[in-house]
């Protein structure tokens, strides 16, 4: 049953090294790790590997096989040709110790900066009572064996030593995840995931699923919902805005916003402005006021102004950079402020706050409006569309279907275009982009 | 003298497994400062590979059980050589450990009411295994080592150093203790040298006490679930260091390790397919074990198939099926099938699930079993089934400890885990060993950190030239020019192990194993070690093979003195269990340039405990003396 297979296996340290040539010995069933094992037992005793278990529950002898990140234990012999040349190298995004060994400790170092289970206070040992529906999300990333292949094929930092500082790799969003998820963990793990542990850097594009051993569906089941859900939080200007106006410094204006009369949050937040210029939440009540009362011109002023005093933390100016570049685009739809005198603005600050989210779909709904105004409708389309895979507060969604109809009213999809703003207007009757949207929407012959 | 790196700790826990790190949670957690270190890198001990679950009384699912049952059944698994005190404390502390975990994070299966679910598992009265599918182990070293994370973190916070109370040295291998020689006669621990395996730089500890949680000693045996950390080294360290083993001839041979394909030879299959419904049959398709169920055993075992099937579902009226016998038990029983020729095509028996679950049950309760039949043998379990044998699995043999400290007989060492012995007596149920490394890992930190506590000023200290020597005799093995390959001297130790120290023994085959392990002593002094002191797994193995070399000596020694079959010692020639040898430990202690094995006599069992035994019970494993002397309570 036994033949000869050809070897190349990468010998050397952390300055130096090659790949070393060797013919050995395969019998029937045989892994990789058998051969590496039998190269050290005859041609290279001092050859470097690390393995424990050999069977696919450590995650020891993580290595690459012909350039695949693959545990060396599971990876049966019968999966290649006689006559292939089976290449084995160290892991390529940790520095090598020795051979096939590689030095770990980022990983180590970014398991060290997760904030551990905290579980209630008062809650004692043995009282614990959790359905089993609802431990088994996590469950799915405690099987995570920590091989760390997911880290190793993750192009955030495969070839970019510089991402390493910032971003925690797929294996630390799982864990996240798993906190996230807890039935009684009692942290905020969303936000500690986007503004610690670079969320935001992770485009989805589930590389570090496909190599998991452990089939842990990394990218659908973690990655997406905790951004998802840092959207829900962070992102929508509306959920912001209410998160953010502290109750007593503007009682007044929040007391009007809540009993819809924007007109005197107006009047209310202005007064307190005049005694302080820049009060953050008499700011953020005003321009919430003017939004409501379709001004988006004057409340693109007040966010300038917000977006000055966002001060450097990343979560609040992301927040203000989205806010600012939204009531902007909302002013040039609605004919308030002329396209060309912006456009530089509008641009640089979208672009601000891209490069703050977590991904492109984040800002999805303002770069469809973006090309909406400047009449680019196959992606406002195609951007539009994108944003209702997403699952988003009710008046987000609302503006979202908004762009959508009027985008799709443009291409000549009135059926479509109708439907959308049906939606919209039963989500949100009182939108004030409406009274614009419908004009433009009527020159179109659509509504 | 060579650059060696120097640290001083409270405690320096040697294993960062189960019983290590609940150990060094525990001395952490007295203030003391304290050292993890491991052969690999944190949170690969072999405890991940543990699979069926946590044996502990909660009484989730069946009400009825207690610590009491869980007790009677762990001293007749253990054929009731076990330390009465050891079963009793662990049968007592083991429901508040695991509920301690999930107050670290650990997330197991849950009962419709939300509680900790439990599984049945072999030789456990009740269901009694908490777990997480079929990765218990894997859940339990991480929810350890994130506990020591988040103790890190603490300290982090009050120390402005996250390392200030508690480090993980992880890839160090422990070659020496060093002891003072203060204390008595025995000398008392001041630390212990090791190496880091990256870059080969030797390391000190200077340390009052050394809590020894290292594992087992399978890697001496050729077909073995264990990892290659499993070298016995903490058996070894102790002897070196003038402590004593105990019962070192007993060794449990899973019953069902797998056969195929020959590369994964011994790869442990959970107990938890039998628990859940698998049963196992021969070559004629005939479910065996119902011939195999001892005397000891008939009440509580099923006649009949149709009983056996019923009991899964109605555990009250019904008895157990006897695949969910001891381990020793059905290890036997397969082995005497395969003898008799009525094996499978690869050598072993069929365990077969296939036709008793739905694949969708399978798949959800045996998830990992199914992974690693499917990726490493490509066989769908859950439409066929398996081939399995017994595998090298366990040392019941250990660290002679004090019970309720861990305490080993050299003044400031300690052990817990399967290092120690005395716990499960001759044979170990399946779900007591991850509950024995919290209970005693726990009492081994607490222990360890009274017993620093007590020194106040009298700290020992470390010898520069003990230090100088442990080193010299490490890096020796590079200047030999002896020319025997550590590679090929382990396979020979491990087939001579395999094949006359085995599950089955006689006399004559144990003697010339002992004159094997001589000339393999001899010639291991010839190992001739290629490289350098970096990350080299030649020279490793040739410091490894010491270990293993010393250990088994101790196993055949002890195995030959024991002329009885008793759990996980099986004589050929003396094919029975003797009342009288019942009453006996062997006691291994080093003695010039080998080991001494003597007899001490068994702890007695306190009346209140005995109580808990029928008299029909305990006549099969007392002398007709002992019998006479019991209580008349004793009904």
């Amino acid at each position: 049953m036994g033949y000869n297979a050809r070897f190349k296996v990468w010998r050397g340290d952390d300055t130096d090294g090659e790949l070393e040539d060797f013919t050995v010995e395969v019998n029937e069933g045989e892994v990789v790790l058998d051969i590496i094992h039998r190269l050290q037992a005859t041609a290279a005793p001092d050859l470097a590997v690390r393995w424990n278990c050999k069977a696919g529950k450590c995650g020891s002898c993580s290595a690459e096989i012909n350039g695949m990140p693959r545990l060396l234990c599971m990876t049966r012999m019968s999966t290649f040709g006689e006559s292939d040349v089976v290449t084995v190298t160290p892991l390529r995004t940790f520095p090598v110790i020795k051979d096939l060994v590689t030095d770990v400790s980022f990983n180590y170092a970014k398991a060290r900066e997760v904030p551990s289970f905290a579980p209630p206070a008062d809650l004692a040992p043995g009282e614990y009572r959790m359905a089993q529906v609802d431990v088994e999300r996590s469950q799915e990333f405690r099987k995570c064996i920590e091989c760390f292949l997911c880290q190793d094929t993750c192009h955030v930092i495969r070839d970019h030593d510089d991402n390493k500082p910032a971003f925690a790799g797929p294996r630390f969003f799982i864990r996240l995840a798993e906190l996230d998820m807890h039935p009684l963990d009692t942290l905020d793990r969303k936000r500690e995931a986007q503004q610690h542990h670079g969320l935001g850097m992770c485009n989805i594009t589930k590389c570090c699923t496909e190599v998991c051993p452990e089939h842990i569906k990394i990218t659908d089941n973690a990655i997406i919902p905790m951004k998802e859900r840092v959207v829900d939080t962070q992102y929508d200007p509306v959920v912001w805005l209410g998160n953010k106006i502290p109750r007593r410094a503007s009682a007044a204006a929040n007391r009007a916003l809540d009993a819809g009369d924007a007109s005197a949050a107006e009047q209310h937040a202005r007064a307190r402005l005049r005694d302080k210029p820049t009060d953050r939440s008499a700011l953020r009540a005003l321009e919430v006021a003017l939004s409501a009362q379709g001004r988006f011109a004057e409340a693109a002023d007040v966010t300038r102004v917000q977006l000055a005093e966002a001060g450097r933390g990343n979560s609040n100016r992301r927040a203000a950079l989205a806010a600012h570049a939204w009531v902007m685009l909302c002013a040039v739809e609605a004919g308030q402020l002329d396209l060309e005198n912006c456009e530089e603005e509008i641009a640089s600050t979208l672009q601000q706050a891209q490069r703050l989210a977590s991904t492109g779909t984040v800002l999805a709904g303002s770069h469809a409006l973006h090309n909406l105004v400047h009449g680019r409708l196959a992606e406002a389309v195609e951007q539009g569309r994108e944003t209702l895979h997403w699952d988003r507060p009710p008046q987000t969604r609302a503006d979202d279907l908004l762009t959508l109809s009027e985008a799709l009213a443009g291409l000549g999809e009135d059926g479509e275009s109708a439907s959308a703003m049906s939606e919209s207007l039963t989500l949100w009757p009182d939108n004030p982009r409406l009274s614009s949207a419908r004009s433009n929407l009527r020159e179109t012959g659509v509504g | 003298m060579t650059e060696i790196e120097r640290h001083a700790y409270d405690v320096v826990v040697i294993g960062a497994g189960g019983a290590g790190l609940r150990a060094a949670i525990e001395a952490r957690m007295q203030g003391k400062r304290t050292a993890i270190v491991c052969k690999s890198l944190f949170g690969k001990a072999h405890t991940v590979m543990a699979e069926g679950g946590i044996a502990a009384s909660m009484g989730n699912v069946n009400s009825k059980d207690n610590w009491q049952v869980h007790f009677r059944d762990t001293m007749r698994g253990g054929k009731f050589l076990n330390h009465w005190r050891m079963a009793e404390l662990h049968a007592k502390e083991a429901p508040d450990r695991v509920w301690e975990l999930e107050t670290y994070g650990a997330l197991f299966d849950r009962t419709k009411d939300g509680r900790i679910s439990q599984r049945n598992f072999g030789g456990h009265e009740y269901p009694r295994l908490a777990h997480v599918g079929d990765r218990t182990g894997l859940e339990m070293i991480r929810t350890l080592q994130q506990k020591v994370v988040s103790l890190q973190q603490e300290d982090l916070r009050t120390h402005r150093d996250g390392e200030a109370m508690i480090r993980v040295f992880a890839e160090c291998t422990v070659t020496e203790l060093l002891k003072d020689t203060t204390g008595g006669d025995q000398g008392r621990i001041s630390g212990a040298v090791g190496y880091l395996r990256e870059n080969g730089t030797f390391v000190v500890f200077e340390a009052p006490t050394v809590i020894l949680a290292t594992g087992g000693i399978g890697k001496s045996f050729k077909v073995t679930s264990n990892s290659w950390e499993y070298t016995g080294d903490g058996h070894a360290l102790a002897m070196k260091a003038g402590a004593t083993l105990l019962n070192m001839e007993f060794v449990q041979f899973h019953p069902t390790g797998m056969v195929w394909p020959p590369s994964v030879k011994g790869i442990l299959v959970t107990e938890s397919v039998r628990g859940d419904g698998g049963v196992l049959r021969n070559s004629e398709g005939k479910r065996f074990m119902f011939d195999y169920v001892p005397a000891v055993f008939r009440k509580q075992y099923a006649e009949t198939e149709e009983e056996a099937d019923r009991w899964y579902d109605d555990p009250s009226n019904n008895r157990r099926p006897p695949e969910l016998l001891p381990r020793d038990e059905v290890a036997r029983a397969i082995n005497s099938e395969v003898k008799a020729g009525r094996n499978s095509p690869a050598g072993g028996v069929f365990l077969d699930i296939a036709s008793r679950l739905p694949a969708d049950a399978i798949r959800k309760k045996l998830p990992s079993m199914y992974h690693q039949f499917k990726e490493l043998a490509d066989v769908d379990i859950t439409a066929e089934p398996m081939e399995v044998g017994p595998t090298c699995h366990y040392v019941m043999g250990g660290v002679e400890v004090d019970p309720d400290t861990a305490a080993a007989v050299v003044p400031g060492l300690f052990a817990a885990g399967e290092v120690a012995g005395g716990m499960h007596g001759s044979n170990r149920l399946g779900g007591n060993s991850l509950s024995d490394l919290l209970v005693f890992g726990r009492r081994a930190g607490l222990a360890a950190s009274a017993y620093v506590d007590g020194l106040g000023a009298s700290r020992p200290a470390v010898s520069d030239r003990d230090v100088e020597a442990a080193h010299r005799s490490a890096v020796a093995l590079f200047d030999g020019d002896g020319g025997e390959n550590p590679y090929a001297l382990h396979a020979e130790l491990q087939q001579t192990m395999n094949d006359l120290v085995g599950i089955i023994r006689k006399a004559e085959e144990m003697q010339s194993a002992l004159d094997r392990l001589d000339a393999l002593k001899a010639r291991a002094r010839n190992i001739t070690v290629q490289g350098d002191q970096r990350f080299n797994p030649g020279w490793h193995l040739a410091l490894d093979l010491s270990n293993m070399l010393i250990v088994s000596e101790c196993v055949a020694r002890s195995a030959l003195v024991r002329e009885e079959s008793r759990g996980g010692h099986t004589r050929d020639d003396f094919p029975t269990m003797s009342p009288e040898w019942r009453k006996v430990n062997l006691i291994c202690r080093p003695d010039g340039d080998g080991v001494a094995v003597e007899r001490k006599p068994l702890p007695v069992m306190p009346p209140e405990l005995l109580a808990l035994f029928e008299r029909d019970e305990l006549n099969k494993y007392m002398t007709d003396d002992e019998i006479s002397t019991l209580p008349e309570a004793t009904a």
